[in-house]
């Protein structure tokens, strides 16, 4: 959990009556106190609740608690009932390769080998609109801690941003700040950042969607779990010092709309201290590596309320914390605001007396600030003191796990039948060469189809010198063991508009996307990570929206055969009263027991062959050049076939093992057109096309060929030795193969020829696709 | 077999890659630690890129202050070859073992790229492997890499053939982060001090470095390595 931040209401430590603590006897004396639960975001029945439970009125410091806990952010308690489906579908044999599921800080992989990899995708988005640079910032920093709790080290991340339409006056502002901070962050811990995604559409405008991946690696018996278990084991605080940040923001701003009216937010989005979370990696793995460590939680959002509460829940039950032992940044602190700050790059370890000197070593070595603050209990109650009174004195599942859960109103909107009635195939398409080659420019030049290099190039893509493939690639690729080569490759991908127009498919198209981009570069795809990103969950609309992602997305893992491991929901994305489309990203992990055998996504032998794998319908619904060319947006996405994904990426698997293709780039947004034109740019080499074999057997037009979005399909380039063999394995499988074209010279004189059609230099593309991020945002 | 030294620093990040390099090159990497006063007796030393100290005050001026460097200035100054790379080249122009100082890019943004130099001096101790004006492409990524002298300082730079290594700027372009006179890498007037921005360590591998799309096999900055090893032998 990491969206955080922010101070607007501020519990009253002194529970409204005057200046003396609210402690645990207080409460009990005087049940009739005024407490500001409202204010704090939380209902009456969730307080009345919390009476219930506690079989008195709350302390102001159990209030905070609760209300940052019980956020929709920490609790889900409006996506829980839908989510249970990830851990229902999920089969025994999906569960072949997964160590750790749903439900810990990230879910962990076995890649072989004695091997695991972790990963996870995690969302920072609301703090992002209001601070960039610090919001995107702080994003990275929290899905690395979630990453280095289960006790590996971090070795890449991506970042899957969406902002406003690139010519809005606001977007540039959003774009500096959230690309400088992925960057500053990322850069500055020394990870190498290996793709994601850039997507630019009005919906997004006022509530970009910054979310953030990271990916690390451990050996199987480095896996640790964060759980306090063994009384009299100490809790340990180290790290960065606490500080008035992040207060309530849990709950204020992670889980409320943006509201014109509301007060200013930007002096309380979090800090981040790359430099402090550096140390703290590095502290973290040498404590992991001493065996001095029982386990580590990263503390994120809802800060020392979620900390104590989890690990004493995942383990006997009992913790006692002396909050006054807490180092500060600001000594006027009061206990309820200790217990919610939610300052970055801090973690809580749970340490064996017997180890703890050593411990204290190995953190004086980095220079890193620790304190004591107690103990493991068995006593089933998280008590907190403040100078020796107690303030807080629950059972720790209450606060961590039995929060609310709603079974929010849904309905499937009475909009989506005349949206998805409206088709993109009545719209006029171009039927001349000269035609066909101006709109394949527009939609080169266009804002989501145009190169991210001005983002990508802020990035540091070769840190720790593992970086097998990135962006521009299908999917990034890193190295993990460098004796034998075995790595990972990991893509992410969501269509808002897809979801829009059929959420259940739009989910199961982000997966398949995803899927078959990993394969694309020769990987076996083994696992799912989500972050799904919704509008509020109290418009029955959009609950339906989520209802039907969640369930298209189980229901493709389930056929795909690849488990869903952790993720993030974050709901309450609008501009104004329009809720965002729907956008869950969906990340994918593959293995390739060689990275020296990935596929690249460009062609750089002239006279291979370029075969199109799949099959092409009219299916433009939806799509790029429906959104260029008419600004339209209606009908059904594209045909989700999880069968011809699946077997599309077996046959690519095994033709990157047995060096059957050169390069293989999937086609998706933009479509054909689209593919063989990143074909090109990607090593500058030119091919040439022909349509009409395809137009035949699959019955369309010109225009359907070069910019149908359909599904399960793949251009790759194959060496003229290798052609019989990878043509026999094609029909073998009953995969459908089709010879379109040839690749051509590099250099100077480079083109992508479409016979019969149109030429265009590859240097006119490039100069189409480099242009328009460099002149919205700058050099 | 040539041991060198890679110093670790709160914030090093490329001190990794560093010692790979060593490997790959056939020598011993020795990681040396920021906060002891002992070089180990290393034939040679790198000091690796990275965000020392997070690189919140200038960068390289409080690690210059770290235990390690004081050993470290007295042996460069004996002739102790001793590489700085990206932050370590800033790390060597605050110790004052070089001339000049590393400021932020002209363009205010972070650059990632495959980047083409032009070898100006192959008689040091870290680039006699090279031929005189010999290109190569090795990955460049800095946020504060323009260099900076005063007029005088640059011209006795060119004067005395210090200027190690220079940025190849297509015609009509300017170089990636602003530096003075296109200079990418500066030495001493011994040949054993070495600061450079770019980043060879990340070239000494084919497949995790450059990219094919440079026409390189992605191996250039190895000879980095090679060449102060070979040195050590001979």
């Amino acid at each position: 959990m990491a969206e955080p931040t922010t101070a607007t209401a501020r519990p009253d430590a002194t529970g409204g009556s005057g200046g003396a603590l609210d402690t645990v006897e207080r409460a009990a004396a005087t049940p009739d106190v005024a407490q500001p639960w409202r204010e704090l975001g939380l209902r009456e029945e969730e307080h009345a609740r919390i009476r219930e439970i506690l079989g008195r009125r709350p302390t102001s410091a159990e209030l905070a608690m609760y209300s940052v806990m019980w956020s929709e952010h920490c609790s889900y308690k409006s996506s829980k009932v839908h989510l249970r489906q990830f851990g229902e579908k999920t089969t025994e044999a999906m569960r072949e390769h997964l160590m750790v599921g749903i439900g810990e800080n990230a879910g962990v992989v076995d890649i072989g080998d004695g091997w695991a990899v972790t990963f996870k995708v995690e969302s920072h988005n609301h703090p992002s609109f209001v601070e960039p640079h610090q919001g995107a910032a702080t994003g990275v920093g929290g899905i690395v801690r979630d990453i280095l709790a289960m006790g590996a080290r971090p070795v890449a991340v991506m970042d899957q941003l969406r902002f406003g339409a690139v010519d809005h006056p606001d977007t540039a502002r959003v774009v500096h700040g959230v690309v400088a901070g992925v960057g500053g962050y990322g850069n500055c811990l020394g990870l190498p950042n290996i793709g994601g995604e850039v997507v630019f559409d009005a919906v997004y405008q006022g509530n970009p969607l910054v979310n953030a991946l990271a990916v690390g690696v451990m050996r199987h018996e480095d896996l640790h779990l964060a759980n306090a278990t063994g009384a009299g084991n100490k809790v340990v605080l180290f790290g960065a010092r606490t500080g008035g940040d992040g207060i309530g923001g849990v709950s204020v701003l992670a889980s409320e709309t943006f509201d014109a009216t509301g007060p200013a937010k930007r002096p309380s989005v979090q800090v981040g201290d790359p430099f402090a979370e550096k140390v703290l990696i590095e502290c973290c793995l040498e404590l992991f590596r001493a065996g001095v460590v029982e386990g580590i939680q990263d503390l994120g959002g809802a800060g020392l309320s979620c900390a104590t509460s989890e690990l004493a829940s995942a383990g006997d039950g009992g913790m006692h914390v002396e909050l006054d032992r807490v180092l500060l940044r600001d000594p006027s602190l009061s206990p309820e605001e200790i217990l919610m700050s939610e300052s970055q790059e801090r973690m809580m370890a749970v340490v064996r007396p017997e180890h703890l000197e050593r411990f204290l070593e190995v953190v004086r070595r980095w220079d890193v600030e620790t304190s004591v603050l107690g103990e493991v209990t068995d006593t089933g109650r998280l008590v907190v003191t403040w100078h020796g009174e107690v303030v807080v004195d629950v059972p720790p599942r209450t606060v961590a796990h039995d929060g609310p859960v709603y079974e929010r109103p849904y309905a499937r909107p009475s909009w989506q039948d005349a949206l998805q009635a409206d088709s993109a195939a009545a719209l006029a398409r171009p039927t001349s060469g000269e035609d066909l080659r101006a709109t394949l420019l527009r939609l080169v030049g266009s804002p989501n189809l145009a190169d991210k290099g001005w983002v990508t190039d802020q990035y540091d893509r070769y840190v720790l010198g593992n970086t097998a493939l990135a962006t521009p690639d299908d999917a990034g690729v890193v190295r993990v063991d460098e004796a034998t080569g075995l790595g990972v490759a990991v893509s992410t991908d969501a269509n808002g508009r897809y979801g829009y127009l059929d959420p259940y498919a739009g989910a199961q198209l982000a997966l398949a996307e995803a899927y078959r981009n990993v394969a694309t570069v020769g990987a076996r795809p083994l696992a799912v990570t989500d972050c799904l990103n919704f509008g509020s969950p109290e418009d029955p609309d959009v609950m339906w929206q989520f209802s039907e992602a969640v369930t298209g997305l189980a229901d493709a893992c389930q056929v795909l055969g690849v488990p869903v491991t952790g993720g993030n929901v974050s709901l309450y994305n609008s501009t104004a009263d329009t809720p965002i489309h729907p956008t869950p990203v969906v990340g994918v992990l593959g293995v390739l027991d060689d990275v020296a055998r990935r596929t690249p996504s460009g062609w750089r032998a002239p006279g291979q062959a370029l075969y199109l794998l799949g099959t092409t319908r009219l299916e433009l619904d939806g799509s790029a050049w429906a959104e260029v060319e008419h600004g339209h947006l209606g009908g059904r996405p594209p045909a989700v076939d999880l069968e011809a994904e699946r077997l599309l990426g077996d046959v690519l698997v095994n033709a990157s093992r047995d060096g059957l293709v050169d390069a293989a780039h999937d086609l998706s947004e933009g479509g054909l057109a689209q593919a063989v034109v990143e074909g090109c740019l990607r090593y500058g080499v030119g091919a040439r096309v022909w349509l009409d074999e395809l137009c035949e057997r699959d019955g369309v037009d010109a225009t359907t060929a070069l910019f149908s979005e359909s599904t399960a399909r793949v251009l790759v380039s194959v060496p003229r030795s290798e052609e019989v063999r990878f043509t026999d394995v094609c029909s073998a499988r009953r995969q459908p193969a089709l010879r379109v074209g040839v690749v051509d010279e590099p250099g100077e004189a480079a083109a992508l020829d479409v016979q019969g059609l149109f030429t265009v230099p590859v240097a006119e593309l490039r100069a189409a696709s480099t242009a328009t991020l460099r002149e919205a945002f700058g050099a | 077999m040539g041991r060198v030294g890679v110093v670790t620093f709160p914030g090093s990040l490329d001190d990794g890659d560093a010692a790979r390099a060593v490997r790959l090159a056939g020598g011993e990497p020795v990681r040396l630690w920021h906060g002891d006063a002992d070089l180990k007796g290393v034939d040679a030393v790198v000091l690796p890129g990275g965000f020392s100290y997070g690189d919140y005050l200038r960068c390289g001026a409080i690690a210059r202050f770290a235990p390690v460097m004081e050993p470290l200035v007295d042996a460069a100054r004996g002739g102790l070859p001793v590489l700085g790379i990206c932050n370590g080249f800033q790390v060597l122009c605050e110790a004052h073992l070089l001339p000049g100082a590393l400021v932020r890019n002209d363009h205010r943004t972070f650059v990632c790229t495959d980047q083409r130099l032009r070898v100006e001096n192959a008689a040091t101790a870290w680039t006699h492997e090279y031929a005189s004006g010999e290109e190569v492409v090795v990955p460049l990524k800095n946020g504060e890499g323009g260099y900076l002298a005063d007029e005088a300082t640059l011209d006795r730079l060119e004067g005395e053939g210090l200027v190690a290594l220079r940025y190849v700027v297509p015609e009509g372009g300017r170089n990636p982060n602003g530096s003075a006179r296109d200079i990418a890498g500066v030495a001493n007037a011994a040949g054993n001090v070495v600061g450079l921005m770019p980043h060879p360590e990340h070239a000494v591998e084919a497949g995790y470095g450059p990219d094919p799309r440079t026409g390189t096999a992605g191996t250039d900055g190895l000879r980095f390595f090679s060449s102060v090893l070979r040195q050590l032998v001979s």
